[in-house]
Order: structure tokens, then sequence, then C-alpha cells
């Protein structure tokens, strides 16, 4: 079970993670992403991880969860 | 200073106004720091218990159960700090003030208990900026203490900015630390808080004071008072539209109502804004509300920091809503985007409403930005903002279906019923 | 490999690495815009800075590494890193020196960021904006080849677009400082012990 956080002090509303996980990541009406913090499907982990990368300010943190957690 | 009240009459059994606030007498009331000579992991484990068997939760505005928050930082507090959180940044409640020039010896006993317990080595008093009062209090009584060497663990005093934030937890201690007033985002919370390599335990003052009654007199006196599920006292500050405001003590679980009754409302209350300006707006029908957090959170509603405000039948609480929501807004710490736009735009669109702007899109809007806003700070500032301002829409609607068909709230231009502390800042337009 | 090989590889490996690295550089500066279009999405400019940036190290490499085997002059491993330990151009040597060990500080906490808290990569990161110019100076100061017209071409160039992402990066923050501000300031206007409150956001990045 893999998520995403944003760590809201770090971020800086660049908006690459919403680029490039659409289907998990919003933009409110300032740039700032939303994250509903729901499992991702395993499809869009390697994207999650892209998106934590390219964020220039390290907002992305992909958090592995173990089952029963 | 406000006035203040005393317990009420014929409960002998347990409180916390009424103790003296200088040592030689507190020393003569309640004996010396109940610690042994070497504080062992038994002896540490039996407060524990006392306080597990009191039921004691944090009078702070989180609730916390206390013997779980010292259990925790049994492992990790070895020579770290203790740290006594009597920031009170809530405009509207006094209790840590009170508490701390009436009774600073009950709060500083406290923070040297669990400092016993958790192996901490200092224990550090935060009383804000612009709070001398209270600041020498809280430096007299440790100079008292100092002088008689009366406890183990230093105690020192320290002024941290006054902001509606700075008593937030990792705000709080990240400025001991390294001088920022800054929440951390935590999202882990069982991760402890550190200053330097050592952890550090953050507690309310109040909170302190109840550990250091029940310490010595026993959990069944707290048990005595209250509810078997919410037990023991509270400090409450009354303020809004009365006579006689202040801060009472009182049993958990009291009625709303009757709380408010000892600081006599000057008329029946429109409303009643219960935890503080990040509460939420409590309607006539819910007054009967037992003052307890099952209680009121099935309205909607928590105890939070000890604050129940009247409001008079006179005001408007949507124009009141709306002067909360852009005090709240200028006391964002500024970190998150979130919070710094959000905030000040349902400040902004409450104003609207209050001044009878026809905007036949705002509800929606309005409702969007709060579901938006709420949980994506750091803290959980926006969320009390957000509580305070989903609570007022509820309890007013009448109001807001009012002023949105174009008609400016009566009450804009009369004063407020709520205290704020500093003059407001102008835009920058 | 010949002496004159290795000459040619050094000074062709030097200049495409100072190419490279004025790329970076842009790329890099321009970040804060955040300029995106429809077909260049904003992670692009990210992930080509990074990619460029990694091709620099490689050409900077093979052009520490040429100029050490090449036995014509003697620059030792230890003058590759140690400014002014050279026997061979001591001065400008040395420079190039410098500017490698602040682009190897950038390197590797880039590398390693995820283990130190954001300030103090920041703070290495911004070595860059030395690093940079004294390569620069390292270049035409060698003076191999910096007669030549199209070298001094390339150099202006190069000093020239690192000036223009400044010069942008500078404009657009300042309007994006002034619409953020914009932002609270609507239209109500309220009774003066009701007033509208500018967001305080502390501008404790760059």
């Amino acid at each position: 079970m893999t998520r995403i956080l944003i760590d809201p002090v770090a971020c800086d509303a660049y908006g690459y993670c919403a680029e490039l996980l659409p289907e998990a990541i919003t933009v409110d009406e300032w740039g700032y992403p939303i994250a509903d913090g729901e499992p991702l499907p395993a499809e869009l982990v390697d994207a999650a991880r892209r998106a934590a990368r390219d964020c220039p300010r390290r907002a992305i943190i992909v958090q592995e969860l173990r089952a029963g957690a | 200073m406000p006035n203040a009240t005393d317990t009420m009459p014929g409960a002998r059994t347990y409180g916390l106004l009424g103790y003296p606030a200088d040592l030689a007498t507190h020393a003569g009331r309640v004996g010396p720091l109940p610690l042994p000579a070497r504080a062992d992991r038994d002896w540490g484990g039996a407060l524990i218990a006392a306080l597990e068997a009191s039921g004691l939760t944090g009078r702070g505005g989180a609730g916390f159960p206390a013997a779980i928050k010292a259990t925790a930082a049994r492992g990790k507090g070895r020579g770290g700090t203790i740290v006594v959180n009597a920031m009170e940044g809530e405009p509207a409640s006094d209790k840590d003030a009170l508490l701390m020039i009436r009774a600073p010896h009950l709060i500083l006993d406290g923070a040297q208990l669990l400092a016993a317990v958790s192996g901490a080595r200092s224990v550090v008093v935060c009383v804000p900026e612009g709070r001398d009062h209270v600041a020498a209090a809280a430096a007299r009584a440790v100079a008292e203490r100092t002088a008689a060497r009366w406890a183990p663990v230093v105690e020192t005093v320290v002024r941290p900015p006054d902001r509606f934030v700075a008593g937030e937890e990792s705000a709080l201690v990240g400025w001991i630390e390294g001088g920022q007033s800054l929440p951390a985002f935590r999202p882990d919370k069982s991760v402890p808080l550190r200053i330097g390599r050592k952890g550090a335990l953050v507690h309310n003052a109040e909170t302190l004071a109840h550990v250091a009654v029940i310490a010595r007199g026993g959990p069944e006196a707290f048990r005595s008072r209250g509810l078997p599920e919410d037990p023991g006292t509270s400090l409450v500050t009354l303020s809004g539209a009365v006579s006689q405001p202040g801060v009472v003590e009182v049993d958990r679980g009291t009625p709303l109502i009757d709380i408010v009754s000892r600081a006599t409302p000057l008329g029946p209350p429109q409303a009643l804004l219960v935890g503080g300006y990040a509460g939420a707006w409590v309607a006539p029908e819910h007054f009967s509300t037992p003052y307890a957090s099952l209680s009121l959170r099935a309205i909607g509603a928590t105890a939070g920091v000890g604050v129940v405000v009247v409001l008079g039948h006179e005001a408007c609480g949507i124009s009141e809503t709306a002067r909360l929501a852009h005090y709240l807004a200028g006391q964002s710490a500024g970190q998150c985007g979130p919070c710094v736009y959000g905030l000040p735009a349902i400040a902004d669109d409450l104003a609207r409403l209050a001044a009878g702007h026809v905007d036949p899109g705002l509800p929606a809007r309005l409702d969007r930005r709060l579901s938006e806003v709420e949980g994506r700070g750091a803290c959980r500032h926006p969320d009390g903002a957000v509580s305070v301002v989903r609570s007022a829409l509820r309890v007013f609607a009448t109001d807001v279906h009012v002023h949105s068909r174009g008609t400016p709230c009566v009450s804009w231009d009369r004063p407020t019923q709520l205290r704020f502390p500093a003059p407001p800042v102008q835009v920058a337009s | 490999m010949s002496s004159t090989s290795l000459w040619y590889a050094t000074r062709a490996t030097g200049l495409v690495s100072l190419i490279l690295f004025t790329a970076t550089m842009v790329l890099g500066i321009t970040t804060t815009t955040r300029s995106r279009t429809r077909n260049w999405p904003g992670f692009a400019h990210q992930e080509l800075h990074r990619r460029v940036s990694m091709m620099a190290v490689v050409f900077l490499a093979l052009h520490v590494l040429t100029s050490v085997l090449d036995t014509y002059v003697h620059i030792g491993w230890a003058a590759v890193v140690v400014p002014f330990a050279s026997s061979y151009g001591r001065f400008w040597v040395g420079v190039g020196a410098i500017a490698l060990d602040l682009m190897i500080a950038v390197l590797v906490t880039s590398l390693l960021r995820s283990r130190m808290r954001p300030g103090t990569w920041r703070a290495v990161h911004w070595l860059a904006y030395l690093s940079w110019p004294v390569a620069l100076a390292h270049t035409f100061g060698m003076g191999t080849d910096a007669g030549e017209h199209w070298v001094v071409a390339l150099g202006v160039a190069c000093v020239a677009a690192v000036l223009t992402a400044l010069v942008w990066r500078l404009s657009v923050a300042s309007r994006q400082r002034a619409a953020r501000l914009a932002h609270a300031s609507v239209g109500v206007v309220p009774p003066t012990h009701l007033v509208l409150t500018a967001p305080n956001r502390r501008s404790h990045r760059a």
C-alpha cells in the first residue's frame, strides 16, 4: 500500500505533482495541490515517485503503508 | 484582570482554585513534593497508574489522556525537558494566566512530578511577551522554589512571541530550540518532539496543576467530581454579553447554560461560542448539553481551551464570525498556502455576506473553500477557522438567508462583543 | 592516445562543459518562474535541469581526466582539487580547481539531498552561483583558445544567457509577490474595526 503525503510547509505551489499525477492530485484555486491520502493504485506508484523526485521543494512524500498498520 | 470566582460552594473535595500563591503557605497546606529520594521506575509507574485511574485528560485543547502521554515520554524523555505551556494564545481565555498568578506552585509541582517520571532535567515555563504580570508571578514562584531548594529539576521562565499559533506544541518547542515560532509538519505524531537531541514533553499549565493535586490526594478526589466518562474539574473563561466575566472552575459534565449563568448573562443568549475563537457556535436548542468531550462532540463542538463566549441578542453571529475569521486569518503562521490564502478568502466571503452583498455564487464558493482548506495545514489552525465558520453558517442560518438577499447586517457598525488583542491591521491596497 | 589528441580533447570537453553548465544555470535560475506551456509541462523544466547538469558533470570529468593524462604538461591529480598545486599554469588551473571543488559540493549534496535539512541543501546549491563564474574565468584565463573570435562570442553568449535568466526570474518574482498581496485586498470595504488582513507569507525562501 503506497500513498502520497504533501508537506504543506515545504510546498510552494509549483504544481509539477499535479501534472504528473492528475488522477490522484488536484490543485486548489491558489495552485496548491490536494491529495486525498488514499492508497494509490499500483500503476500510479511510478508516477508518484517521479513527482517526489521532480518537486523543487521536496514536498511530496511517497509513504509505504504496512497492511493493518 | 477579570473577576474570578471560587469553586462551587459545598464542593470541598477537589479543586484548583483556592490554593495559595506563595511557597510557604503552599508547603504548609500540602506538604513537600511527593518525590522519593530516588525516583525509580516503580514510583514512576505508580504515578502513571494514579493518572490513569483519575482519567485526567489534557486541558490545553487536545484532550489527550495524561497517563498515555506520560507513559510515552518515559522511554524517550531521559535528560530532556518538560515544557509548561502557559501561552494561552486564545484571546478569550484567562484561565492559565489566572492559575499562574494564583497557584503557580501547583503548576510547577506538576511539571516536577512529570520530570521525575520521564527523567527530564529541565522545566521550561513559557509565558508570552506582553503578559509581564503573569511572567513576574512565574518568576517569583521559581525564585522562591530555588531559594528553598524545593525542587530537584531546574526551572526557567521564557518569553516566546504572543501569537495565536505560538502555543502550538511543535511551534513552542521549535522556538525554545532555535528561535523560530513556527508549527512543524508532523505526519507521524507519535515521533516525540525534541529540543536538541533530547525529548521534550509539552503540557498545558492547568493540566500540570491537576497532576500535582492528583499525585498528592489520589485519583478518587478527582473522580469525585465530573462524570465517570469525563471526570474532574475544568477552568472555563466566560465572556461576551455577561455582567460578570471571569474564570470559573466547573465539574466536567455541567450543562453549558449552568456554566454560563455564573457569569450572569445580560439576557437570554442568542448563541454560545464554545472552545475558543477556533471552536464552534452552539444554538439555544443545545444549551443544556453537558460540558464533556463526547456530549460536545455530538453537537459539533469541543471543550477546546476552556472558553465560553455569550452572544447577546443585539449582535449578529455572522458579523462576529466575520471578525473571528479575519482575526484567525491574520494569525496564520504564514507557512502553508491553503491557510495563507484560504483563510483571508473565507474571511472576505463572510464580510461580503455580512455587508449584504448579493453574490449568488457565494454559498457554494464558501463551502468549497471550507472543504478545501480543512486538514491541509501543518497545524490545526485552519481547521479551527473552518470549524467556527461552518458552525456559524449552521447556527445562524436565518441570518445567512437574510444577508444573502441583500440586507446588510445591522450590527455591522456596532462594537464587537468579542475581545481582540491588537488593533486591526490596515490592508495594503 | 597521443598528447595532441588529449590536448584537443581537454579543450573541447572544457568548452562543452562550460556550455552545458551555462544551460544548467539558466534552467536552475528560471525554475521559480514556473514557466509551462501546453506542450511543455512544468516538471519537464525540472527534469531537463537535472539531465543537463548530469551531462555537464560527465564532460567535466572527461575534461579533468584528459588534462591529467596528458603528459605534455604536468598537472597532477592533486592539482585537480587542490587549488594552485599544479606546476603548469599554476594560477588558472588553480582557479579551475576551485570551480571544481564548488561543483563537487553541489553534486554531492544533491545526491544526498534527502539526508540533510532543506536549508543546508539550498545553501550549498547556491554555491553554483559562485562556481559558474569561476569556471568561466578559468576558461578564459587558461588562454588556450581565448583569442579565437568564436570562443569569445561563446563566452559572451553564456554570460548574456545567465544575465537574461536572472533578470527574468527577478521580474517574475516581483509580479508574483504583488499578485499574492492582491489576493486579500478584494472589493468589500468594511467598517474601521473590521479590516481585511493581507496574507502574511513569510518569505524565508529565495
